[in-house]
Order: C-alpha cells, then sequence, then structure tokens
C-alpha cells in the first residue's frame, strides 16, 4: 500500500543532501573542534559554516546563533536563562495560553521560583490580541514570549508588532518559531524579534540539533555549565553532525523558501476546500488565511480524533489529532480549548501538516478517503446533529460555535 | 499499541447500529471524555435476543463496544451481569494501559441497559 505523510509538522525527513553531508562528518571528518589539530581545525569550519547559514537564513550576525539539542532547549534557554539574568530588573513574564509545552512548562517552572506569569488568552482563531499584550506590561516585565506559529492550528501571530512594543518598552521578545522557520519569511531585524527557537527536524534536518537566535546584548545566562562551547552559553563538546545537516538544512530552506511557500499553499488551499465541499458538520481550526502554509486542522463533528486517526492509517494516510487519547492525557489539546473549542469538538480534530514532498495526487486520494471514513464513523456515532446531551454533558450545551 | 483482536474489532465492528424497539437501553461516558457509548438490547424471557452499539470514541472504544455485544448475544441477563469491564479488555488480549479506565466502559453500558430494562419490565 502506498503512503501518505501528512503529519510534517510532527517531524520532517531528512534531505539526501543533508544526510549526505552529516554521514561524511561522522566516519571522515570526525575531529573535536576544540581540538588544536587539523581534524578539529576542519570540524571547526564546518561549524562556523552552518552557524553562517543559520544565521543567514533569519538575517542575524553569525556570532548571534548558538546550537542546541532541538527547540525544547533553545525554549528553555530562553526563558530561563533570560529570567534568571534578568531578575534585579523584574520578575513578570508574559507568554499565551496556546505555547508549545516546552515553553508553557518551563514557564510552570519559573512560576516556583517566584516569578510571575501572564498567559495571554487567544481569540476564536488563535490570535493574539497586540492591546492583550500591550495591557499586560508591568514595570517588572522582563521577558514577552509568544510563538510564531502555533503548531496546532497554524495561525501565524502579530510578531512584528509585538516585537515592536516590545523595543518600545525595553522588553526582551523571544519567539517559538520551530513551525515557523522554513515555511516563513522571517528577518529578526525587521519583526523586532530578540531571541528565537528554532528545530532542525522540522526542516528536513536531523533530530537531536536546534538553534538559538539571542540579539547582541541580550542578557542571557547559561543553564547549563561546563566547557567553553557555543561561547559557554550551552556547554558540550558540539554535535557536529547535526549542526552539518542544520546548516544545510537552512541553506536549502533559504533557497527553497518562496517555492516551498507557493506549493504548501496551492496544496492545502485545495485540501481545505475538498473537505469543505465533500463533508459536513465540520469547523475548520486556526485563522484563514494567517496560517501556515502547509497547515489544515479541521474538526469533524460527532467522530472522535483516535478512530480517525486509526482509520487514516488504515488507509496509508499519516495524520495527528488533538483529542484526549493522541494527546496522552484526559483532556483534548489546550490549544483548541484556549480557542474556546467545546471538548467534544476539539476531541474530534485532525490535523493534515502537508510538506514539500506532497503532491496533488495525495490530496485527491485523501480526498477520496476521508469522506467514506467519517460516513463510516459517524454511522456508528451516538451523536448527531439532533443528539440531546447537555443534560448529562455540560459541554454540549453550547455546541454552536 | 493494539491488539489484533482491537483492531480486527474496530475495523469490522460486530453489531453496530440501534434496535428500533428496544426494550432496554444503556448510556455512559460524556462528550468531555471523549467516549460515549449507548447499548441497545432487546430482552425476551430473560434473555438477551438482539443486542447493538453506538459508539462516539477511540479505537479501543469501539472496540470494547463490539466485544461485549458478542460476548451477551444470546447469554441470560445473569451471566451478562457477570461480565465486568476487565473481562471484556481481556477478550480483547488486553488494551494499552492508558485505556483501561477511559475507554473500557462498554460492559458498564450493557449494565445500564440491563437495569432499564429491569426498571421497565417492574412498572
Amino acid at each position: 500500500m502506498e503512503r501518505i505523510y501528512f503529519d510534517h509538522s510532527a517531524t520532517t525527513p531528512v534531505d539526501r543532501e543533508v544526510a549526505k553531508v552529516m554521514l561524511e562528518y561522522m566516519t571522515e571528518k570526525f575531529g573535536n573542534p576544540s581540538s588544536v589539530h587539523s581534524f578539529g581545525r576542519e570540524t571547526r569550519k564546518a561549524v562556523e559554516e552552518a552557524r553562517n547559514s543559520v544565521a543567514t537564513l533569519l538575517g542575524a550576525a553569525a556570532n548571534e546563533i548558538f546550537f542546541t539539542s532541538g527547540g525544547t532547549e533553545s525554549d528553555n534557554l530562553a526563558l530561563k536563562g533570560i529570567a534568571f539574568a534578568n531578575r534585579k530588573k523584574g520578575n513578570h513574564i508574559i507568554t499565551t495560553a496556546i505555547e508549545h509545552h516546552a515553553i508553557l512548562h518551563a514557564c510552570e517552572y519559573l512560576e516556583k521560583q517566584g516569578f510571575t506569569v501572564t498567559y495571554l488568552p487567544v481569540d476564536e482563531n488563535a490570535m493574539v490580541n497586540v492591546e492583550d499584550v500591550k495591557n499586560a506590561i508591568t514595570d517588572k516585565t522582563i521577558l514577552i514570549s509568544v510563538m510564531f506559529a502555533n503548531n496546532e492550528v497554524g495561525t501565524i501571530q502579530p510578531i512584528k508588532e509585538i516585537g515592536q512594543l516590545a523595543k518600545e518598552k525595553k522588553i526582551y521578545f523571544h519567539t517559538d518559531a520551530v513551525q515557523a522557520v522554513g515555511n516563513c519569511h522571517i528577518d529578526v531585524n525587521e519583526l523586532n524579534i530578540d531571541v528565537l527557537s528554532l528545530s532542525g527536524h522540522k526542516i528536513y534536518g536531523p533530530k537531536g540539533i536546534g538553534a538559538i537566535y539571542i540579539r547582541k546584548g541580550v542578557k542571557i545566562e547559561s543553564t547549563q555549565h561546563g566547557g567553553s562551547q557555543e561561547r559557554k552559553l550551552r556547554p558540550g563538546t558540539e554535535n557536529v553532525p547535526g549542526i552539518v545537516g542544520l546548516g544545510k538544512a537552512a541553506e536549502l530552506a533559504r533557497i527553497e523558501l518562496d517555492q516551498r511557500i507557493s506549493h504548501l499553499t496551492n496544496l492545502r488551499d485545495k485540501l481545505i476546500k475538498g473537505i469543505q465541499e465533500k463533508i459536513p458538520d465540520i469547523k475548520l481550526n486556526g485563522h484563514k488565511e494567517i496560517r501556515l502554509p502547509g497547515n489544515v486542522n479541521i474538526s469533524f463533528f460527532y467522530v472522535e480524533g483516535e478512530s480517525l486517526l486509526l482509520n487514516l492509517d488504515l488507509k496509508g494516510i499519516a495524520a495527528s489529532s488533538g483529542s484526549a487519547c493522541t494527546s496522552g492525557s484526559l483532556d483534548p489539546s489546550h490549544v483548541l480549548l484556549a480557542m474556546g473549542l467545546t471538548h467534544e469538538v476539539a476531541h474530534g480534530s485532525l490535523r493534515l501538516s502537508l510538506g514539500r514532498g506532497n503532491t496533488e495526487a495525495d490530496i485527491n486520494y485523501c480526498l477520496e478517503v476521508l469522506p467514506q471514513i467519517l460516513e463510516r464513523l459517524r454511522s456508528m456515532s451516538p451523536l448527531n446533529a439532533n443528539s440531546k446531551l447537555a443534560a448529562n454533558n455540560p459541554c454540549s450545551q453550547c455546541d454552536h460555535h | 499499541m493494539y491488539t489484533e483482536k482491537v483492531m480486527d474489532h474496530f475495523t469490522n465492528p460486530r453489531n453496530v447500529g440501534e434496535i428500533e424497539n428496544a426494550n432496554g437501553v444503556g448510556e455512559v461516558g460524556n462528550a468531555k471524555c471523549g467516549d460515549i457509548m449507548r447499548i441497545y438490547l432487546d430482552v425476551q424471557d430473560d434473555i438477551i435476543k438482539d443486542v447493538k452499539f453506538k459508539t462516539f470514541g477511540c479505537g479501543a472504544a469501539i472496540a470494547t463496544s463490539s466485544m461485549v455485544t458478542e460476548l451477551v448475544m444470546g447469554k441470560t441477563l445473569d451471566e451478562a451481569l457477570k461480565i465486568s469491564n476487565d473481562a471484556v479488555a481481556e477478550a480483547l488480549d488486553g488494551l494499552p494501559p492508558a485505556k483501561m479506565h477511559c475507554s473500557n466502559l462498554a460492559a458498564d453500558a450493557l449494565h445500564e441497559a440491563i437495569k432499564d430494562y429491569i426498571s421497565k419490565k417492574g412498572k
């Protein structure tokens, strides 16, 4: 059976060129970049070239890029590193209710350490209101952290405006751009970004590598201690194959960006339109236009996400859902709930995240099997447009969104 | 993560649907947790002549619903009341630990349906 991958927000395949260059830096060019000899010098050179490549993708300077193990580490370093280094200035952090857990759980940790965190709400499209950010600022605010684009529903936030506001108030602005890098044009200076997190495996690079952009002059301290690598901010022998792979992936992202955006936007819009035409009782989650080029997130009423995923998987299609069964907890996605979705509508959400390898034929196949799956699952469901669940189920009282 | 038996009952569920003049109906779960199971019974002379289900839920929820209908078809009410959620899971060669509590409610739905039948009969 042919397999179709629609889960690029979870991870992407490593580009063959990336894998090729990584292999070279595992087998032949294996030196420790800190070594003085020629083996060390050749890997040092490669690490610095990769740094340049990542910097170029973001419009940053090479010495503003630090390599980490991935998006989670970059987020933790940004939040904890800035919080602890600026403690004397203030103890207040502003973020949003729809951040990735790497941000939310780091914030919870900081709250235990005496910091105060404001979690801004979002509107029904998962959009943050710049006015809300403005109103949340106090004289104790040291950091604003708002994700560039949401990993579940794809909504792209007003980053430039929030950055401008932070700049005027002399507050550091961090953005988790793990989903946006390689999918959106990003220039850290134009967008007023002080700190940015990115990950290798979301942009056709390897897992276990990421980077953090830190604007020159930002006061930040390291969260791990050791040698002098990454200017002591992130000690530990460099993951050279990973770094080289990330550098290559960043280079490809820069070269292919416009092409990727137009290809994905085209497929995305075709898929959304097709589902809307073929399947009744659905809701598109996230902003209609201001969303990631490859993100489709739709709730199908009266069905549950995991059974939807299993049925798609039986047909060879890989996707993800915000239902509780797939989130690993008893509650569905915190993002969908923050947008005001009822539990049952959130349980029936399906995310199809497209990538550069997807084709029109993939979309057509999905549009052929998805309506059949929905029809079958709905015929088995006790829920329908007339179900009277309100009496024993408080969250059903507001099912008309 | 699911056993072959679970996937079999999930992909080819037995006894899906409603019984038009069911004399016992039971429903458990709620949409908040993501699982609702409804069991319909046709009981004659204390024997389950027919049983059908409708379920909103994950793979485990659908498979346990299907399995419980298979286990009780043709059984007496006393025998049916002895079937527990754990026995349903066991008949499916087990469920992932996370599913044992949230999605393994099919026997509860069956017992609710039997209670409904008994209370209706008493009137």
